[in-house]
């Protein structure tokens, strides 16, 4: 009979004993579920960055972490080809306890218990990968929006690009072009869901394009689309393009610029 | 635990308290201008009848504050009744005098006798309504304490020390050893009594202790400037007035951050005040200030219980920093109670 290969375990918390303790109670469950971890990170840009290479099976994610929090991570970790399992881990949130419920999405309590580490864990490597939809749900019912980064795969490696750098947000046929000071990026999501996300930050001026609130520097204008008279264009900080705003949004836009 | 911080019930007010003072003289004027209106059927009778009046109860007035106030610790010790007797009685006396020297329209023993009844009748209403007021505010007192309660140390900081400290028990049982203490130290401070005002003293203790607690699970992100080498140690203070900030400095200023951040803790004594000022790096992306909010209510609901008007709390952004300020009287403890708290902690 030949004994599976132990499960790979990579382990993200900000705070140093607590992965520690984490490694011991992996330690203590070799034998009943022969595992190695092959890694560890204090916050999520550094785990997103290591991880991929480390093939992972299982992820034990804390919630609470500087810059990017554990269900933002997760949502990275989903546009991976064959994206590991993740177990969330917390110590007290109320709101992330009930938004995993309601996604059937699997958590940790800290202090962890072997015993239920051990379950979470079984369960994991049965599962596999938990879906982008369900953490995405969790995210915004428990108040875990907007993410600070948007995520690009590019080569089984995942480029996290900041929102605070991009200038505008453009819907093509499948994709979301981000467009940043200095590069161009394809996104695998909705325009719609992320107007709705990043309301604060960003402002439809067409159907199709959303730019971000403080780039915008002023308007211009210009020759309608379809020629039939004048319509204004959005002049932005840091990119030359100027774009086109809809009849329908330009009061909305007039009254931001103004106000 | 320091039974001469009077219970709420039946105190004298204290006399040196600004807010006292101006409900006094207000209270008075107020009476007096109301007798004035009484007797008056115009303008001029009014302005006349209450300069009349005033001639009186002016200095009466001004004299015995400033005895009050200057007796004012001598008669927190006495038992209410023969407090309140007292206060009377240095009424009337000055009340007879200032009557017996204006000694004018009204003069004679019986004049005397009735402007002396009026100032009873003063002095008692005013007692009536300080001891009414004692009363309202404890409830007040009951739900700050509720509040300070349920605004009290985060269970996400429980936690996550229970995890850091399981951490060490295998690697390092002395440490773990002596932070379950901190620990327990901790909760037991939490869990006391506060409605009666303690040392700063051993707020600083209590801080230092959940301070510790942090740092073994924060390590080195978490930096502490202490500038009390000139606090006032035996400076009376609201229980769990300095902790709850500290846990907010650290749960909106120091966890957010990746690299390490600089909470700075800075208490002096400015002749008859105690500053004190707590600085931690601001995290605009950070939102969830509800936490604090509540924190800085309760806190500045509990500075004006106990000091009245003369507790001030500020707050806000100064550049990369959030900073609070906190002005109240020095108030010094018994001397005993200092000792006996430090010997506890």
């Amino acid at each position: 009979m030949t004994t599976p290969p132990p499960l790979r375990v990579f382990l993200v918390d900000d705070e140093q004993p607590a992965r520690e303790r984490m490694r011991e109670v992996l330690g203590d469950l070799a034998v009943e579920l022969p595992n190695l971890v092959v890694g560890e990170a204090a916050n999520g840009e550094e785990a997103l960055t290591a991880l991929p290479a480390l093939a992972p099976d299982v992820v034990l994610v804390d919630i609470h972490m500087p810059q990017m929090n554990g269900m933002e991570f997760a949502r990275h970790l989903a546009i991976l080809e064959t994206p590991p399992a993740v177990v969330f881990v917390t110590a007290h949130d109320q709101y992330a306890i009930e938004a995993f419920e309601v996604n059937a999405l699997d958590y940790l309590l800290k202090p962890v218990r072997a015993a239920r580490l051990a379950v979470a864990l079984a369960k994991a490597r049965a599962t596999g990968a938990v879906s982008r939809d369900a953490v995405d749900r969790a995210a915004v019912q428990a108040g875990q929006v907007p993410r600070r980064f948007f995520s690009v795969g590019e080569r089984g490696k995942i480029l996290l690009v900041p929102v605070a750098d991009v200038v505008y947000l453009k819907a093509e046929l499948k994709y979301v072009t981000v467009r940043t000071a200095d590069k161009e990026h394809l996104l695998e999501e909705a325009l719609t869901s992320l107007e709705q996300e990043f309301a604060g930050i960003f402002v439809r001026i067409h159907r199709s394009c959303l730019v971000a609130r403080r780039r915008i520097r002023g308007f211009e204008r210009v020759t309608d689309e379809d020629g039939e008279g004048a319509g204004w264009a959005v002049i932005l900080d840091g990119v030359p393009d100027k774009l086109p705003v809809s009849r329908r949004q330009w009061p909305t836009i007039k009254a931001l610029a103004s106000g | 635990m320091n039974p001469n911080t009077n219970a709420v019930p039946d105190a004298l007010p204290d006399f040196r308290n600004l807010g006292v003072a101006a409900r006094i003289l207000v209270g008075v004027n107020l009476g007096a201008f109301v007798a004035a209106a009484i007797k008056a059927t115009t303008f001029a009778q009014l302005v006349s009848e209450f300069l009349d009046i005033a001639l009186v109860v002016e200095p009466t007035l001004i004299a015995s504050l400033a005895v009050f106030s200057a007796a004012s610790p001598w008669l927190a010790r006495l038992p209410y009744l023969i407090g309140l007797a007292t206060v009377a009685a240095v009424v009337l006396v000055f009340t007879a005098g200032a009557a017996f020297l204006r000694a004018s329209v009204d003069a004679g023993p019986l004049g005397i006798v009735r402007t002396g009844a009026f100032a009873l009748l003063a002095t008692a209403l005013l007692a009536g309504y300080f001891h009414l007021r004692n009363r309202a505010f404890s409830p007040a007192l009951a739900e700050a304490r509720l509040q300070a309660l349920q605004a009290r140390i985060r269970p996400h900081f429980l936690f996550n020390t229970l995890n850091a400290v399981l951490s060490l028990i295998r690697k390092d049982a002395r440490r773990a050893e002596a932070a379950i203490e901190d620990l327990a130290e901790l909760y037991r401070m939490v869990m006391a009594d506060t409605k009666n005002l303690t040392t700063l003293a051993r707020e600083l203790d209590l801080t230092r202790q959940y301070l510790n607690l942090e740092q073994l699970r924060l390590g080195e992100r978490l930096v502490v400037d202490w500038q009390t080498a000139e606090a006032p140690r035996d400076a009376l203070v609201p229980p769990l007035l300095l902790q709850p900030l500290v846990e907010n400095a650290v749960y909106h200023g120091i966890e957010p951050g990746m690299g390490p951040g600089t909470i700075v803790i800075a208490i002096r004594r400015d002749k008859d005040r105690v500053h004190l000022k707590l600085t931690n790096p601001y995290h605009p992306e950070h939102q969830h200030r509800q936490g604090n909010r509540i924190a800085l209510a309760n806190i500045r609901e509990r500075l004006a219980l106990h000091f009245d008007v003369e507790g001030v709390l500020e707050s806000g952004v100064k550049g990369s920093s959030y900073e609070i300020r906190m002005t109240m009287p020095y108030r010094r403890a018994a001397p005993h109670s200092v000792s006996g708290e430090r010997a506890a902690a």
